[in-house]
């Protein structure tokens, strides 16, 4: 179960203005701008859930994203997922989630993918039996066979999001964190990799938390959405509570971004 | 079912052979760049010899003595850029968010940022310092017994050491500002330029900053003069080991750069 | 003409916009010439009767080749170019009714001159302000002043009409790496970036002047530092000049044969 109670956090950003004299000025002193990322955010996700955590860009995210990821410390606030704090107890969190970060890869570039996989298997420290019986498992159902042989290089972006959501299943996550998973995609592929989570998600109850400006993922895959904007949540709530039966989601929400004015 | 933890050095190792098969995708590149390797450091071997050419010594120096000098440093030098050459790319890691990937694995980031590079083109230039090395001993008439070559082997450890810790300050510094980290090229790059002479021909003042500040001296001048027969004194074998307490302040530079980069999330 | 000014203009200003870089950088090549002057101290001390020239002449010699680094680094080729050769991109460039040849000569010009202005400055004159021997002389002369301008500049001049060489020299090789290196060590040794020429055995040095890559850095810095006879002052921009004629003339010509060759096969 995740956790997370008034949970607030702000950076300090130098200001930097044009020119050569404020350059030099800024070496010596730095005028700093404060900005509020995450004002007072709450919400509990249960095991098993697959929640669309949603917003504008700058609204706070990331932000939020790498708090539960235990990158991040907050300022203020309690945050517990299954029982450990993330930043706290990062290397013992981070063994129980998987992250897939839609625009970088994590596998190696010129080796074939399965070697990439054998290092993480070392990585995670994952016993033999329970890497082969999850690599049967994950290359079945993602169809990866042939692709485990090849190159990373060689890959088309979607064989290539295919294998990084394999990559991120490994090590058996309790968690998985998707941040635009299927960003660049063409159609088949799509529905692919949102077919593969919701199967993931249905077999081991994997909590899934999906960021995104796919409305469409966000629809074929969430029943509960969060919507964020400037630090708060501003939302809580179902698709449809969204959508209010309106078929045009992209229009919807832009709709509701207005009227929250973010 | 019993859960067989593969410790760091076995996954440093997976590191190196999935660099080293990477790598090997491009073999002509790989050679090329090992030739050139060799090919810089031969041009600073050839300023060498031919300084020698005009002048007999160097502030009680001879060539031979000034090539083994030479030779050791670049060992040392190449031995550290070779395995620690994931922090010269760390400005990399940082600037394109792959740092993150490393904080949401279970393993030590250091170990991981060592394991994201392993440069085997540095072979060009160990090659160089190598066959420098014996031609130095060749041309030189050094009495090798064991507490000399005790002392050389320290010397590439305590080098190594210490030139880790300085590509360590460096990823470091990462944390604080990727702006103008050009100027820490002095302490590496020119570390091993002008690491080519005993340091004490630049003098006392050089000489003090690199006992006391910057150990250089520890790797490089105090035990070359226990090999030349310059200087008896038995402790100078064990000063290089010394130079690996240098370590500690660069990796709690590091601690702190990475305190800052989760309290700050930049 | 004017296209490819403003294309010198354009690349200029981007140049400029590093100011940090440049600080680290004028940090970084300060520290280089002091730690160079004390590897010439300790030879100076070890037998002075063995200079080729004076001190305080090795010492201008030095600051004068910090402050003109970027004017002169062989090792400062453009990716760039490198990369629109290799994936192919050389295509669009030639579509546009531009000669590739100006326009990368003026482009490599201006790199080289925004990086050298920035950073000239701050160590001319804090190396004109150390104390005697290690510091940067005043120039000998007027004559000699307005001569180290003019071969300042013709040696910039060379060196790019030299990388000019190796980029279209790239036509022509799978791998430019190979190229780029050897091109780059040679350059460092025999242009006397290593050690200056003067220092090198008699022999030797009367062939290395002969070469193109004398006429790079070691006319203007040597001129500055007063340590050329008339004639040899002579007889070396001469050297530039032709050496500034062939090496254009030659690119060029490998340059149009290149273009011939990718219009034809379709890139």
């Amino acid at each position: 179960m995740i956790t997370m109670e008034h949970i607030c956090k702000s950076y300090k950003i130098a200001k930097r203005n044009a020119g050569l004299k404020e350059a030099c000025k800024s070496f010596f002193h730095r005028d700093y701008e404060e900005i509020h990322a995450l004002k007072d955010v709450s919400f509990t996700i249960q095991d098993g859930e697959m929640v669309g955590y949603i917003g504008p860009n700058g609204a706070g995210k990331s932000s939020t994203i790498k708090i539960l990821s235990g990158i991040l410390t907050p300022d203020a606030g309690t945050c517990l997922i299954n029982g450990k704090i993330p930043w706290k107890n990062r290397i013992q969190h981070v063994r129980e989630i998987g992250v897939v970060f839609g625009q970088r890869s994590q596998l190696w570039w010129d080796v074939p993918v399965i070697d990439s996989f054998e290092l993480l298997k070392d990585i995670y420290s994952i016993p033999d039996h329970t890497y082969r019986s999850n690599l049967d498992e994950l290359t079945e159902r993602l169809n990866l066979g042939d692709l485990l042989r090849s190159p990373v290089r060689q890959l088309s972006l979607g064989q290539r999001m295919r294998c990084e959501v394999a990559a991120s299943l490994l090590h058996s996550p309790k968690i998985l964190f998707l941040d635009e998973p299927t960003i660049g995609l063409d159609a088949v592929s799509k529905l692919a990799v949102r077919d593969f989570i919701r199967n993931q998600n249905e077999i081991h109850g994997t909590t899934v938390i999906l960021t995104t400006h796919d409305m469409q993922d966000i629809e074929a895959l969430t029943k509960r959405i969060i919507l964020i904007g400037k630090g708060q949540i501003l939302l809580d709530g179902s698709f449809s509570d969204i959508t209010k039966g309106n078929p045009h989601i992209d229009e919807t929400l832009a709709e509701l971004y207005r009227s929250y004015d973010i | 079912m019993k859960t067989k933890k593969i410790n760091s050095f076995q996954l440093y190792l997976h590191y190196v052979s999935i660099n080293i098969r990477s790598m090997m995708q491009y073999k002509t590149s790989f050679l090329l760049t090992a030739i050139g390797q060799f090919l810089v450091s031969f041009n600073v071997f050839l300023g060498i010899f031919f300084m020698f050419q005009r002048f007999s010594h160097v502030k009680g120096f001879e060539y031979s003595e000034v090539v083994l000098c030479f030779s050791i440093i670049l060992l040392e030098f190449s031995l550290a850029e070779m395995y620690a050459r994931g922090f010269d790319a760390f400005p990399d890691m940082m600037k394109n968010g792959t740092f993150d990937r490393v904080l949401v694995r279970p393993r030590n980031e250091i170990l991981q940022v060592l394991g994201s590079k392993f440069e085997l083109t540095r072979i060009g230039r160990m090659l160089q310092a190598v066959v420098m090395f014996f031609y130095g001993i060749t041309k030189s008439n050094v009495e090798w017994n064991v507490s000399k070559i005790l002392t050389v082997i320290f010397m590439l450890i305590g080098g190594t050491a210490l030139f880790t810790g300085i590509f360590l300050i460096y990823a470091a510094l990462c944390f604080f500002t990727l702006d103008g980290l050009e100027f820490m090229n002095v302490l590496t790059d020119g570390a091993r330029e002008y690491g080519k002479y005993p340091v004490s021909i630049y003098g006392k003042r050089m000489l003090q900053f690199t006992t006391f500040v910057v150990p250089y001296a520890l790797v490089q001048y105090y035990p070359l003069l226990y090999i030349l027969d310059k200087s008896t004194n038995r402790f100078y074998i064990l000063l290089p080991l010394l130079a690996i307490l240098f370590l500690i302040p660069c990796y709690l530079l590091w601690r702190f750069g990475i305190h800052k980069y989760t309290s700050s999330g930049s | 003409m004017k296209k490819y000014v403003s294309f010198f203009r354009l690349r200029f200003l981007m140049g400029l916009q590093y100011r940090t870089a440049a600080l680290a950088g004028i940090v970084t090549q300060f520290a280089w010439g002091g730690m160079e002057i004390l590897v010439f101290k300790a030879f100076y001390e070890a037998d002075a009767s063995a200079f080729p020239m004076s001190f305080s002449a090795t010492a201008s010699y030095i600051w004068m080749q910090q402050a003109f680094l970027a004017f002169f680094a062989a090792w400062m080729l453009e990716n760039e170019i490198f990369d629109s050769i290799v994936n192919g991109n050389i295509a669009y460039e030639l579509c546009r009714p531009l000669n590739i040849y100006h326009m990368w000569f003026s482009r490599s010009i201006a790199n080289r001159l925004s990086r050298a202005v920035l950073r000239c400055f701050p160590i001319l004159i804090v190396a004109a302000f150390l104390p005697k021997p290690y510091g940067l002389c005043m120039p000998k002369s007027l004559p000699h002043f307005l001569l180290f301008v003019i071969t300042l500049l013709l040696g910039l001049m060379v060196t790019v009409s030299f990388c000019m060489l190796v980029y279209s020299l790239t036509f022509f090789t799978i791998s430019p790496q190979g190229l780029r290196m050897l091109f780059t060590t040679s350059v460092e040794f025999f242009a006397g970036a290593v050690i200056p020429l003067p220092f090198f055995p008699e022999t030797l040095q009367k062939i290395m002047e002969l070469l193109p890559f004398a006429a790079m850095q070691n006319v203007a810095l040597r001129i500055y530092s007063g340590s050329m006879s008339n004639e040899a002052m002579l007889k070396a921009i001469f050297l530039q000049l032709f050496w500034l004629f062939t090496l254009t003339a030659f690119g060029k010509k490998l340059c149009n044969i290149a273009e011939k060759r990718i219009t034809v096969q379709g890139g």
